[in-house]
């Protein structure tokens, strides 16, 4: 998703000379390279100073700009937080803030550099709107909408690297706000976001494999949630699974669940995310995600499949 | 777009309408019993220099110079002198602080003439950098004019704002801190002595700094004609809280407090009696 989104961002940047890079003292990978040598002026290092970071961006952003502003995840968003609210929110400009290894990512670098609850944080704050795409493919797609909307400010949440292809061959294109349907099956719902969706595509594999047919939907816009579609959904299907790498307070699954009791539909929906506790553990991304129960095996055993 | 040289600057002009913004600042605000009037009386004769003598336009137009009030709660002198330039109009200050109105205390985004909400401080600095930086990536030639209080120089995020600013070599903003030495509760002298000397601070980031009389319209302006114009610029004013009503000189309460009518009427007579 990383690469992706640098290579997608350099191209934009080649015709687009609005189109600025905000970082703090972080290396965007692949093609940033090639944007800061070609465009040393719109490519800003602010160094380990996040909020300055967001104040440029917005500044910039006033004079009409188009900057992106890029870190790591948590400090893209929790060290500067109150700039993102009253500089960029507040303000309504058209600023990304891009995220990169939201949730648990950044698995063996502890919980400093662990955001596991970003995805509530940035719901929570007017204006703001939140993607988490599932894969590179939904990474470009994302970048080339967030380089050109006018709603205002968006925080893109990326993944680091290697991130499975598991869009190619969606029936629809992504867009923006719009759960997307990427296989279509009768039993099960499961609904899923961010950089773990490998884990929830296991899931799928797992149910499919006990004879289950189930249909795998990429829910890449958290903020506005079309919860109107994934309402549809549900009641399409006889169960619905949600699994996420998010806390569980402010989650994908707590707003479904919200909706679900607000419009009286009885439908079993059982929600898997991270716990809302700091894990003093080591390990790849796949293990830190086991040890907070995200792991495929423990996600089917509980749904007894 | 040139801004006026100092060889029109008129000293008598200048305290002339710094009294007339007093007035009117007391009298706005004490309609709906607002604060912060002190902290727009340490600043009035810097707010005056930019908007009436250094600055090109009143930052409506896109290529003028622009202005950034950091420290937003003296935002109301910002809103009568933008009423005097036709930006703002009379109806806008007799709505101030009610419901049908458009202003409050802080600037807010939206509001003709004001470049950026604020009134959070340690904000306005990373956002003029930014606007700064942009004007140089359009190159428009215009200047951004940011004043910051002492207060807020106690911010971290000033100082990220401040070495970025000379990192990216922003000969096009020029600052001022309206260096008051109070914080809302306390003498800064007293309670941060570290915070001092303030002026060495900027030099040391890479600005080029004076420290000036903040009430001395004449040393406002020449100081910042005299910038060398290869770095960012910033003028370390002194200046008093309260300046020219006796009892809210100096007195913290004054941040926060809004006159009785004994107290406005005192104001008036004593901002009436003062002379060049």
């Amino acid at each position: 998703m990383r690469n992706r989104f640098a290579d997608v961002f350099y191209d934009l940047g080649l015709k687009d000379d609005r189109l600025c890079m905000v970082v703090a003292d972080i290396s965007p990978a692949g093609s940033i390279t090639k944007f800061r040598e070609e465009f040393p002026d719109r490519f800003i290092n602010t160094g380990v100073a996040e909020q300055v970071m967001i104040g440029l961006a917005a500044g910039m952003a006033l004079r009409g700009l188009r900057p992106f502003a890029y870190t790591i995840a948590t400090f893209t968003l929790y060290r500067p937080f109150e700039f993102i609210r009253d500089d960029l929110c507040y303000q309504n400009l058209p600023v990304t803030i891009v995220g990169i290894g939201g949730g648990v990512t950044y698995s063996t670098l502890g919980g400093t550099h662990h955001a596991m609850e970003d995805i509530a944080i940035a719901s929570a704050l007017p204006n703001m709107s939140v993607i988490a795409p599932i894969d590179p493919d939904e990474t470009e797609a994302a970048t080339r909408w967030c380089a050109t909307q006018t709603r205002g400010p968006v925080y893109l949440r990326l993944g680091k690297a290697g991130e499975p292809n598991l869009s190619k061959g969606a029936e629809t294109e992504w867009e923006f706000g719009k759960p997307r349907l990427l296989q279509r099956g009768q039993d099960v719902l499961v609904l899923t976001y961010g950089p773990m969706s490998g884990v929830a595509w296991d899931v799928v594999c797992g149910l499919r494999d006990k004879g289950q047919s189930v249909s795998f939907v990429s829910c890449h816009t958290l903020k506005p949630l079309d919860t109107d579609t994934i309402l549809d959904l549900i009641r399409a299907h006889g169960r619905t699974v949600i699994i996420e790498e998010t806390t569980p307070e402010g989650s994908l699954g707590q707003s479904v669940k919200a909706s679900l009791y607000n419009s009286g539909i009885d439908k079993p929906v059982d929600t898997f995310s991270l716990k809302n506790e700091f894990i003093h553990s080591y390990g790849s991304h796949t293990e830190l995600l086991a040890v907070h129960g995200l792991s495929a095996p423990a996600i089917l055993e509980k749904l007894g499949a | 777009m040139e801004a006026r040289r100092s060889n029109s600057f008129d000293a008598s002009a200048a305290f002339d309408r710094c009294k007339h913004y007093r007035r009117r600042v007391l009298d706005v605000s004490q309609k709906v019993g607002a604060l912060h009037v002190a902290p727009a009386f340490s600043c009035t004769e810097i707010v005056d220099s930019i908007y009436n003598h250094l600055m090109s336009g009143n930052g409506t137009v896109a290529g003028e110079d622009i202005f950034l009030m950091s420290k937003g709660h003296a935002c109301i002198l910002q809103y009568i002198i933008l009423a005097e330039c036709g930006v703002l109009t009379e109806e806008d200050l007799d709505r101030y602080c009610t419901p049908d109105g458009r202003l409050g205390t802080h600037p807010d985004y939206g509001t003709p003439g004001v470049a950026a909400a604020t009134g959070s401080l340690g904000h306005g600095m990373g956002i003029a950098a930014g606007i700064a930086k942009a004007e140089q990536l359009l190159n428009r030639g215009s200047t951004t004019f940011l004043l910051l209080s002492d207060g807020e120089c106690q911010e971290g995020s000033t100082w990220e704002a401040a070495m970025t600013a000379a990192n990216l070599g922003l000969d096009n903003l020029v600052a001022f801190v309206d260096y008051n030495d109070f914080s809302g509760l306390e003498r800064m002298s007293e309670g941060h002595k570290a915070f001092h000397p303030l002026a060495d601070k900027f030099r040391s980031f890479g600005w080029d700094v004076e420290e000036v009389d903040g009430h001395n319209s004449s040393e406002i302006v020449r100081a910042v004609e005299a910038r060398s114009g290869s770095k960012p610029f910033i003028a370390v004013c002194q200046t008093v809280k309260g300046k020219g009503v006796s009892y809210m000189e100096n007195v913290p309460i004054w941040h926060y407090r809004s006159p009785n009518p004994e107290e406005y009427a005192q104001a008036i007579r004593e901002i009436e009696s003062t002379t060049l």
